[in-house]
């Protein structure tokens, strides 16, 4: 009895004295954390400068602490209209930019997977020849073409249009190129069996092909829902009126008082602006992340 | 139910191998045939054909009356079991089955009875409701073998089902399929590379090398009357033993470096040979007499019903699978090989030499 007390005693002393030995683990640990600190620590600043007024910044830069601002800045990011005519709010610029990422995500998974399934599936003449041309456009990003692009959307009257903003961006050589290597992997027998099976082109393409590629347009939807979100030059140039800025390009703006040059700008806003640009990028990634790995990682054949 | 005939079949790939050499083959209606040949031979290219998934060079095929040729694989009135199951791996065992049905738009209570009819024949009950990653190996040949039944087609196709299976699953299968097939009375096209499987399954085998039918016959004619050298020695585990030779015009057997081992009744025949015989018609004794041959022994692989002694006869290389009990291959050995089990082949064309 009293032996098996004293060992029942013992045990975790012995384990606690081996567990103290892992500096490895320590180490490890204080290198993740102080990284992520050090990534983090801007994002901080920039909440916690949210919650003061445009005073305290002008005077002392950026913020170390909290103060009673953080709600109504808030409030006037989203809702109170601003900018040079003084119409558009936050809530206007975080719809523009919704309709931009979405539109820009979507359009690219349907273009890019109609071009890979045509590609891998139908033995049309110079097949892998259009496919090389499609890859060197990859040579060939908006910041290059960005002056005949502009041409061609201005010409079509398209400025100021969610047409315009969206189209010219969706041809994506690299979703083309990520989707023929997920089709080429596709056992060919499970073409031949969908055929046996009566399903043609389009129902073998939405029937089988589609769901089979879930995982994989997962991961494309994020990579590209952030691309979009995040275009800057390409909005600048298409959008002048201040109803379609978007929220990346729209901060600068509205944080800039233009009926009154002399105005402090309002920072306070400004920065809870940043942090609403920043969370609808962050919530898909959180979102769909375990979805984004596993296209990544493992096909679902 | 349909036969099938194919006639003067040819298939020659955009890049100009020539797979398929006119092939010539009628397929009776409720018949089991097996295409049986080494990997490469064209069974699949000619099974294929049949299928619609591949164009047929020349050559007419015709399955019930109608000439197919140029129909689509879904208007041929056929179903096809791929040897990697080839399941939608995103839909039920359910759906899986009821797929084809539904592009054919057939009414739901139809399909329903149907893949309930053929989940009852293939003890699928319990699995309707699972993705075909949750099931055995053996489970999905049959989901396989499910979505060909219940379309209820004229001809079954299969190519090589088994070949992913363990071997004890693999025999199982095979009487499965084999009685499954009978029930319905459904014309089957069945490819393997196993001897086994196309002596044990088929009604008739149509035996293929490199693109060309060598023999079509029942498994007991295949296997006691090969029509060449290359069924003798494909068809038969282990291999028939082959021994240069020579026949004189009046019927004697002369092997190289053993000299006469006996004569044949009649043939007109005569030059250089090929004679084989089969490993389980060659007697062993420790005593020379009659017509038997010395045998260097090698070594023996003991396969518990019986043992396979290898070793060599003059110079060639022989197998002799020996059922005798009491006979131990030890010592001095000599081959005895009854004329009336010999088959003969002429050496350079290697088709069989009527006895
Ligand atoms: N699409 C193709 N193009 C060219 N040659 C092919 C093609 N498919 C198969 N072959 C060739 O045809 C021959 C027969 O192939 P196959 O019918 O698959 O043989 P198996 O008897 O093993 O099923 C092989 O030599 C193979 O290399
Ligand atoms: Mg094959």
């Amino acid at each position: 009895m009293k032996s098996s007390v004293t060992s029942a005693t013992n045990l975790p002393k012995i384990n606690r004295r081996r567990r103290l030995v892992k500096w490895e683990t320590v180490i490890d640990h204080s290198v993740l954390i102080l990284g992520s600190a050090l990534m983090l620590f801007p994002v901080l600043l920039t909440i916690m400068t949210s919650s003061y007024d445009k005073l305290a910044f002008a005077k002392n830069g950026l913020q170390f602490g909290w103060s009673d601002k953080f709600i109504e800045n808030y409030n006037k990011a989203l809702f109170e209209p601003s900018g040079f005519s003084g119409t558009i709010d936050g809530m206007t610029m975080l719809s523009n930019s919704l309709i931009l990422g979405l539109g820009f995500a979507v359009g690219k998974i349907v273009i890019s997977m109609m071009a890979a399934y045509a590609i891998v599936y139908f033995r049309f003449r110079f097949a892998t020849f259009s496919f090389w041309i499609i890859f060197t456009t990859l040579l060939l990003p908006l910041e290059v073409r960005i002056l005949p692009s502009y041409e061609v959307i201005q010409s079509f009257g398209l400025t100021n249009t969610y047409t315009g903003l969206i189209v010219p961006l969706i041809a994506s050589a690299t979703g083309t190129f990520f989707f023929r290597q997920f089709f080429r992997s596709v056992p060919e027998e499970l073409v031949e069996a969908a055929r046996i099976d009566g399903a043609g082109p389009v129902k073998f393409f939405i029937d089988i092909l589609v769901p089979l590629s879930k995982t994989m347009i997962a991961a494309m939807f994020i990579i590209m829902f952030v691309f979009g979100w995040n275009q800057y030059l390409w909005p600048t140039l298409i959008t002048t009126e201040e109803g379609m800025f978007t929220l990346v390009r729209g901060i600068k703006n509205i944080i800039q008082s233009f009926t009154d040059s002399n105005a402090i700008p309002e920072y306070g806003v400004g920065m809870a602006l940043t942090i609403i640009t920043m969370l609808p990028p962050v919530l898909i990634v959180v979102f769909f992340q375990s979805w984004f790995v596993k296209g990544l990682t493992e096909s679902d054949k | 139910m349909a036969h099938v005939s194919l006639k003067a079949l040819e298939k020659i790939y955009p890049n100009g191998y020539h797979a398929v050499h006119g092939t010539d083959l009628e397929i009776q209606d409720g018949e089991f045939i097996v295409l049986v040949g080494p990997s490469g031979c064209g069974k699949s290219t000619l099974l294929r054909m049949i299928a619609g998934l591949e164009d047929i060079t020349s050559g007419d095929l015709e399955i019930g009356d109608r000439w197919v040729n140029d129909l689509d694989p879904a208007d041929r009135d056929i179903a096809m079991v791929f040897q990697n199951y080839a399941l939608y791996p995103h839909m039920t065992v359910y759906n899986n089955m009821a797929y084809g049905l539904r592009n054919r738009k057939i009414s739901k209570e139809d399909i329903d009875a149907a893949v309930r009819g053929a989940a009852d024949m293939l003890n699928l009950n319990d699995y309707l409701d699972r993705r075909p990653s949750q099931l055995s190996g053996g489970q999905r040949q049959r989901v396989a073998m499910g979505r060909a039944i219940v379309r209820e087609p004229a001809l079954f196709l299969f190519d090589e089902p088994l070949s992913n299976l363990d071997a004890k699953l693999r025999n199982q299968m095979r009487i499965e399929i084999r009685n499954l097939q009978k029930k319905l009375g459904t014309t089957s096209v069945y490819v393997t590379h196993d001897q086994v499987e196309a002596m044990t399954m088929a009604d008739r085998i149509v035996v293929l090398n490199a693109g060309q039918i060598e023999q079509i016959g029942t498994p007991a004619e295949i296997y006691h009357q090969p029509a060449s050298v290359f069924v003798a020695s494909f068809m038969g585990a282990p291999p028939m033993n082959m021994l240069e030779a020579t026949l004189n015009g009046a019927g004697a057997i002369e092997v190289a470096g053993l000299g006469a081992i006996g004569a044949l009744n009649s043939t007109p025949y005569s030059g250089p040979v090929k004679v084989g015989i089969r490993p389980e018609k060659v007697k062993l004794s420790n005593r020379q007499e009659g017509d038997n041959q010395p045998f260097i022994h090698e070594f023996t692989e003991e396969l518990g019903a019986a043992r396979l002694v290898h070793g060599r006869l003059g110079d060639m290389p022989f197998v002799v699978n020996l059922h005798q009990e009491d006979m131990i291959p030890e010592g001095a050995l000599f081959a005895s090989l009854p004329v009336e089990t010999l088959h003969v082949f002429e050496a350079d064309t290697g088709k069989r030499v009527a006895v």
